[in-house]
């Protein structure tokens, strides 16, 4: 950070504070589309963050982080819709959907202890895949999930009166419900940062830290390995499950097609691609990947116009080719993320300047 | 003289081989106790199944009065054994006074929930873990090197702050496993000051060594294995004369 600027000053803090609440309005001035990504991207900085415990942290390679959003997703979709006629309030099923995806979590992590790497990828990976399938076929004999179609009509998040779909004014202001849900996942990332920093600093980070170092080590030194492994696989899930559970609010609509595969990598992509186990790395990568694509949406078709009076080639072929070059550059020149954490960036400072 | 750890007929095998046949011997209170022996002798294999990490397949460990249970490694570290690696195993991408905090796990306490929540005992913990581990560093004299990542240290010095992390776990019985391995006649010479400096603090030391030399001036009694059996365990002058070490060492 350069010296003009300190985010931890109280200008910082304030000049932060007013960005984050005039940038709803702002994206607003290109459409509530924008708005969308702009929730989109902070929705994803909520699940890279609870991935990065997971994976930053602990050092378990999660390839099947996407199946904890998908617990919560549907928890929220099942308890807040006519398809059942529940129709709960959201401060009950968010923990709710927590607490299961915690129990889903722990379910993955158990049979997976004594794997490491690759291992652990391919048996995350399947799982991912296992609860993604569920949720496609527990439409018969008994209809839960409703199958393929998906849970549509789900209830919006309402506080009181307050419904967080169409427009309603507060204090004056006139908000939209994509404005509305801004605010409330950027309580919600708030939330976990803080999370995120505090458990980094303690007792419990540090022995995840060991862990993903070295395990036997840490085993020496007398951490149960066992348990700290399971804490951070329960942990990072009950993320993933309050993000899903939020997503089903927000969609209105939910479908098995949502939590793919390409999901987890994207979420998995973000972390490393921001720089693992650093936090604002972790949200750089997050904001990134969100919004790059959507970017390149709206971007390569006028671009080509322009350049070349023609389309040459399909814009959403061209937007992804130029998305996965960009991963592949940054992996090639930034191996350890776009923003990793300043232990990292002294140590390639060191070597530059020589052991003096 | 009190008996710290005592093993009782400890036998381990990998497939056919032996790698430890019915090895018995006792570590007193506040002793140096060397174990030596040829390349493949069998002392980490020994130091593997008291620590935790490999399961002995006959005989057991008493220690501190009561039968060591070590089916699980981290369990040896909380009844009070630490141990250090012969081929050095840090925390690599975490600084030096890291290391050591992390050391202080297994006597410390805090949860998620007061890491979270940031009460007040938590952070009373958190301050006295840093205190404890910033002594330490000054006591293995690499307190400079606090804030370096464990893998930017030097030989030396990642060997010392491997003995601090152990240290911080508050062990009755430390281990090391071969730590003057690589080092020159000057770093050996203060380890061994080290060493010595800890015993007088009131640890009890196991050292495996291939320096016999080290050996024999740290050491109140050695004992020496050969293809995993215990050939002879007695004080340092006794064992440099025994024949059957001699032709251990030298080959019949």
């Amino acid at each position: 950070m350069s010296k003009w600027f300190d985010p931890r000053s109280t200008f910082g803090m304030l000049l932060i504070a007013a960005v984050l609440i005039a940038l709803p309005f702002v994206a607003a001035l290109g459409g509530q589309a924008w708005v969308r990504i702009v929730n989109f991207a902070i929705l994803y900085i909520f699940l890279a963050l609870g991935l990065n415990i997971v994976v930053g942290y602990a050092g378990l390679l999660d390839l099947g982080y996407v199946a904890f959003y998908a617990v919560g997703a549907y928890t929220y979709a099942l308890l807040a819709s006519p398809h059942f006629g529940l129709h709960w309030p959201f401060w009950v099923i968010l923990p709710l959907g927590a607490a299961l995806a915690c129990v889903f979590g722990v379910l993955l992590g158990s049979p997976t202890l004594k794997l490491r790497g690759d291992y652990l990828a391919i048996v995350t990976l399947g799982f991912g895949e296992i609860v993604r399938i569920f949720m496609n076929n527990l439409n018969a004999p008994i209809n839960i999930t409703n199958g393929p179609q998906g849970i549509t009509l789900i209830d919006p998040v309402a506080i009181g009166d307050l419904r967080f779909s169409g427009t309603s004014q507060i204090l004056g202001i006139s908000l939209s419900g994509p404005q509305k849900y801004y605010f409330l996942l950027l309580a919600l990332a708030i939330l976990v940062i803080v999370i995120n920093q505090r458990l980094q600093n303690s007792r419990i980070g540090r022995a995840w830290q060991a862990i993903r170092e070295d395990e036997i080590a840490a085993k020496a030194v007398g951490i149960n390995t066992r348990n700290l492994k399971l804490l951070a696989f329960a942990m990072g899930a009950s993320f993933g499950g309050v993000a899903g559970g939020v997503f089903s609010a927000m969609q209105g609509f939910v479908s098995p097609e949502s939590f793919s595969l390409i999901e987890s990598i994207m979420i998995l992509a973000m972390v490393v691609l921001g720089g693992m186990g650093h936090i604002p790395g972790v949200i750089l990568g997050a904001v990134l990947l969100t919004v790059l694509p959507e970017v390149l949406r709206y971007g390569v078709g006028p671009l080509q116009m322009a350049l070349f009076g023609k389309m040459l080639i399909d814009p959403e072929s061209l937007r992804m080719l130029i998305f996965g070059l960009a991963l592949v550059l940054v992996m090639r020149f930034k191996p350890a993320g776009l923003w990793p954490s300043p232990e990292r960036k002294r140590e390639l400072s060191e070597k530059r300047t020589g052991a003096a | 003289m009190t008996v710290l750890l005592e093993a009782k007929a400890v036998a381990k095998h990998f497939g056919g081989v032996k790698a430890l046949r019915d090895v018995s011997l006792t570590i007193r209170q506040g002793e140096i106790y060397g174990l030596i022996g040829p390349n493949g002798a069998g002392k980490t294999t020994f130091f593997n199944c008291m620590t935790g990490l490999y399961i002995p397949d006959g005989g057991g460990f008493d220690f501190a009065g009561a039968p060591l249970v070590a089916d699980a490694p981290h369990k040896a570290a909380e009844r009070g054994i630490a141990r250090t690696f012969q081929n050095i195993r840090l925390f690599a991408n975490m600084t030096a006074l890291e290391n050591v905090m992390v050391g202080r796990h297994v006597r410390t306490a805090a949860g998620v929930l007061g890491a979270i929540f940031q009460n007040r005992a938590t952070r009373a913990e958190e301050a006295a873990i840093r205190q404890r581990a910033e002594d330490l560093l000054h006591y293995v004299r690499i307190e400079d090197r606090a804030d370096d990542l464990a893998k930017n240290l030097s030989y030396g010095d990642q060997r010392r702050l491997e003995i601090a992390r152990a240290l911080a776990t508050e062990p009755r019985l430390l281990c090391l496993d071969e730590p003057a391995a690589g080092m020159n006649a000057t770093e050996t010479e203060e380890l061994r000051d080290l060493i010595d400096g800890i015993r007088r603090d009131g640890t009890t030391i196991l050292l495996i060594e291939h320096d016999v030399k080290l050996v024999m001036g740290l050491c109140d009694r050695v004992a020496v294995l050969d293809y995993g059996a215990m050939i002879i365990e007695d004080v340092p002058a006794v064992v440099q004369k025994d024949q059957r070490v001699i032709e251990a060492y030298l080959g019949a």
